[in-house]
Parts: structure tokens; sequence; C-alpha cells
């Protein structure tokens, strides 16, 4: 008894998790199948773009500066123990937009959007506000979470793309102002190694963990318990969730896009 | 015609209801009171199906109410809930408007919100608040909005959930006046949940008392001063003492 007990928990436990993942991963095809449904509600898509959008990149250009200018310091100094300082141009290019651009981005957009969405509509439903969406012959699921998670989907890529730029930019500056790169000599540098499927598959990642955050946003909101401590859970949940999957997926995608 | 029969839902080791039996003819003003917490909204919300009862059926007509189209089924229906529910990210006439402006009951934008202004001036708000978000009134305003929210596709059946709680007396007058008047002009069936009971020989035709998750007593409102049930006494004249206990 006392030595299985542990297991016993344990099995309970991933018992849970597996429920738990059974149940979001419905809900995630049911927000897909109802995408292309009518009726569509433009004008919710159109505040979920600015929200989860236009007011992220503040957040994601200042992690990709830094990243991109920490990046150049730590590759200066790790390629100069054998004499390959002049990577740097290139490995902060393919670092940023295959690796870090969507993966910062998206844990940024996490923590910024899966928590105000998993709050908003938390506090909506213990409001009874999801209820009354019902009894006005409207679908929660229509009205509240496919737009979020539509425009998270569309918008991230974007916040992906802008923070690769910014981040190499972030690598450039820090290359020519303090490891004395020739300016020019890095622009042509990074140009030249840089694939086109090094950005892309960065911005297929960055659709994926949009869709991650949204989904997981509305998914603890919609099931948030009872009462301010119940939304308190689902806004943590959400945010946790939704980064320890955005890790996983990354991996995982690396995987699929560059294990040949 | 509303039919309850048997309903019964627990929540964990919470039994609510414990077999709920209730008819509701057409055109009724149905009143129901109880203790709170006794489960008075959560039988409002098996009817409307926002919770699934674990046990017996509801009719609406002789419809089971779980099945068939639920967007007729929804759109023949106006609810004010407890606490106003109003969506705090739209305007107080979007919010009332709401069923007009989306959906096959959907008009033009301006008609909407002639629409919503009058019914804003039916419960006693002036057309000044219609452009204000809910956060910016007062609990009582907000309530009155819910209530022309429910009222604004003028619907067949309509479920308040304490009206008058946290209104003034005078208000209270005027919600109380505006619920009769829509049970008799619009001929509408009405089910409203009170603990006021000048708000209960105001509005009801006939008068339910829920206790231990089952009706108590039901009858016509004039009968109910002179039944015998020492519950429903208790209730009435707001005894402390009785057969209710008052820590619950
Ligand atoms: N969604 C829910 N989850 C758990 N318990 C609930 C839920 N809704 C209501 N209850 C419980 O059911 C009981 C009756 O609630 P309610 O119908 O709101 O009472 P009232 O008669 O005051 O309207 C209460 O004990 C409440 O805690
Ligand atoms: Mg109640």
């Amino acid at each position: 008894m006392i030595l299985t007990s542990p297991l016993a928990s344990l099995g309970r436990a991933t018992q849970a998790m597996l429920a738990a993942t059974g149940r979001v991963a419905l809900f995630a095809a049911a927000i897909v199948s109802h995408i292309f449904r009518p009726p569509f509600y433009p004008r919710e898509f159109g505040q979920a773009l600015m929200q989860i959008g236009w007011y992220s990149l503040p957040v994601v250009g200042l992690t990709a500066v830094f990243t991109g200018g920490a990046l150049a310091l730590q590759i200066y100094s790790g390629g100069a123990r054998f004499n390959a300082e002049a990577v740097v141009p290139s490995i902060v290019a393919i670092g940023m937009v295959r690796e870090l651009g969507p993966v910062l981005g998206g844990l940024m957009v996490a923590a910024r959007v899966s928590s105000s969405i998993a709050a908003e509509i938390g506090t909506m439903k213990v409001t009874e506000q999801i209820d009354a969406l019902v009894t006005l012959s409207t679908n929660p699921l229509k009205y509240l979470a496919v737009p979020r998670v539509l425009a998270a989907t569309l918008s991230v890529p974007v916040l992906v793309a802008v923070g690769d730029a910014i981040g190499i930019a972030g690598g450039w500056m820090v290359g020519v102002q303090r490891l004395g790169f020739n300016s020019a000599t890095y622009l042509q540098n990074t140009a030249d190694f840089l694939e086109v499927w090094d950005v892309t598959s960065g911005l297929w990642k960055g659709a994926a963990f949009g869709f991650i955050v949204a989904v997981m946003g509305c998914y603890h909101g919609m099931n948030s318990g009872r009462g301010a401590q119940g939304v308190g859970a689902a806004t943590k949940a959400a945010v946790v969730g939704s980064s320890v999957l955005i890790l996983a997926a990354n991996y995982l995608l690396t995987e699929v896009f560059f294990s040949a | 015609m509303i039919t309850l029969s048997g309903v019964q839902k627990s929540f964990g080791p919470n039994r609510v209801l414990r077999g709920v039996d209730l008819t509701i003819a057409k055109g009724e003003s149905m009143v129901i009171i109880g203790g709170s917490g006794t489960g008075k909204s959560v039988l409002l919300k098996s009817v409307l199906g926002l919770v699934t009862p674990d046990a017996g059926t509801i009719t609406l007509d002789g419809q089971d109410v779980t099945k068939g189209d639920r967007d007729a089924f929804l759109a023949r229906f106006g609810m004010l809930f407890q606490g106003g529910a109003l969506f705090d990210s739209l305007k107080v006439w979007e919010n009332v408007a709401f069923r007009l402006l989306r959906g096959h009951l959907a008009r033009p934008k301006a008609e909407a919100r002639e629409i919503a202004i009058e019914k804003l001036r039916r419960v006693g708000l002036k057309p000044e608040t219609a452009d204000m978000f809910p956060a910016e009134l007062s609990g009582g305003m907000q309530k009155r909005v819910g209530l022309a929210r429910a009222i604004a596709a003028s619907p067949e059946i309509i479920f308040f959930d304490e009206p008058t709680t946290g209104l003034d007396p005078i208000m209270s007058g005027v919600i109380n006046d505006l619920i009769r008047e829509i049970v008799v002009e619009m001929g509408a069936t009405a089910m409203t949940i009170t603990h006021d009971m000048s708000s209960v020989r105001a509005i009801a035709d006939k008068v339910a008392m829920l206790h231990d998750g089952v009706i108590r007593w039901t009858g016509p409102v004039s009968e109910m001063d002179a039944t015998p049930d020492p519950y429903v006494q208790q209730f009435i004249q707001g005894r402390a003492t009785g057969p209710i206990a008052a820590v619950r």
C-alpha cells in the first residue's frame, strides 16, 4: 500500500493530464470547425487583432533587440575560441529567425495575451456573461474564441517577422559598435547565409504558437472556476500551459522542419 | 406552457434541486420565492439549458427543451440575470440591442439604437446612458439595463432573476409595473424570482415556494396569505424563527 501509493498517484496525475489534453484538443478542434462557418464576427476579430497583434509589438520588439545583441556578444566570445569570430552575422541571423524569434516572441505573447484572454473570458464566465451570450442566441465559442484564435494565429507570425528584423538589427548594432565589424560586411554576411526557409519555418512556428496561446487562454477562461480565485487560477493555468506547449511544439516542429 | 417534472440537480455533494414539479401556463406570471441559496437561479437556468439537470424533464409547449432547434427555442426567451451580466466591452445601447444587431433578428444599426433607447426609457433610464459603458453605471442602473436587454426583442417568455434587488422603492415600483405591463399587454409568460414581498403582490398571478430542493407550496397569489403552510407563512412574514432554519 505504502509502496504502491506513489505509483497510484503518479498514475492518477498522468490520467488527469491525458484527460485534460483530450479536452483541450477537442476544444481546439471545435474552434477550427467554427472558423469557416457563419455567423462571423468581424468587429470582434478586428479588436482581437489590435489587442493581440498591435499592442504586443513593443514587448516583442524589446525582447528581440536585447536577445539579438546578447547573441552577437556570445557568439563572438564563443567563436573566438576557435578563431571563428566571422560567423557572428550568420549565426545571429539563423539563430534569431529559426529559433529565438519565434520562441521568445511566442513566450512573450503567451505571457501577455494568454493571461489577458483567460482573465477576460474567465471574468465573463463568473459574472454570467457567457450564460447571457447563450440566451441571446450567440455561441460563445464563435463570438469569443474564434476571433481571438484567428487573430493570434495570423498576427503572431507578423510579430515574429518584425522581431526577427529587430533582433538582427540588435546583433548588427552590437557587432558594429562593440565588436568592430564593418557595417556593410556584417549586413552582406547576414544576407548571404540566410535562406528563405530559415525565415518561413520560423513564421510557421509563430502561427502554431499564436494558435496555442489563444486556444489555451480561451479554454482556461471558459472553464474558469467560480469567483476571483477561479479567474486567478485560470489565468495562471493558461500562461503555464501555453508556455510549456510552445516549447514542446517548438521541439516537434524543429524535428519536422530540420531533421534531415 | 412550461412544465418541469422531477427535476434534480446536484453540484458535487450539494443536492440543490431534489425533484421539482412545476407548471407555468401561457401568459401567466409565476413568481418563485424561497430563501437565498435554495436553487432558484439554478431552476431558471435549467429551463434555458444553461444548467443540465441530472434527472427529470422540462418541456415547453409539450416539447422537450433539450431536443429540437436550440436557436429557435432561445429566440423565444428573454432573461434578466441576477447580477445583470452586461457585456462590459460594449456600450449600454449595444448591450440592450445585442439581439437586434446580429443573427436573424438583425436590423439596421440606427433602428436597433432607437429601439434600445426606447427600452431604456421604459426601465427609467435617460437616453444619455445609451452611450455609457456598464462599468460607469451603479448596480441598480446595471440591473435595469439588463432588464431592458431582456425585453428588447419582445420575447414570448421572460425570466427575471431578482429584478428589484438593489433598487430603491420607487424604482422597484417602476419595475414591478413594467413586468406587470409586459405580461398583460404583450401576453408574455413570465417567471420571476424575488425576495421582495411587495414585488410578489404586484406582479404574481401564481406563487411557488422553493424549499429544500422541492416546490413546497404553489397557488394563486390571492391564496398565499391564507395558506396554513408554516414555511410560506414564515417567509412572507419574515420571521427569524420557524421551520426554515436561519442558518443554512
Ligand atoms: N455552477 C455552480 N457550481 C457549483 N455550485 C453551484 C453552481 N451554481 C449554483 N451552485 C450552488 O447551488 C446552490 C443554489 O444556488 P442559486 O440557484 O444561485 O441560489 P438562489 O436560490 O439564491 O438563486 C448554491 O448552494 C450554490 O452554491
Ligand atoms: Mg439566485
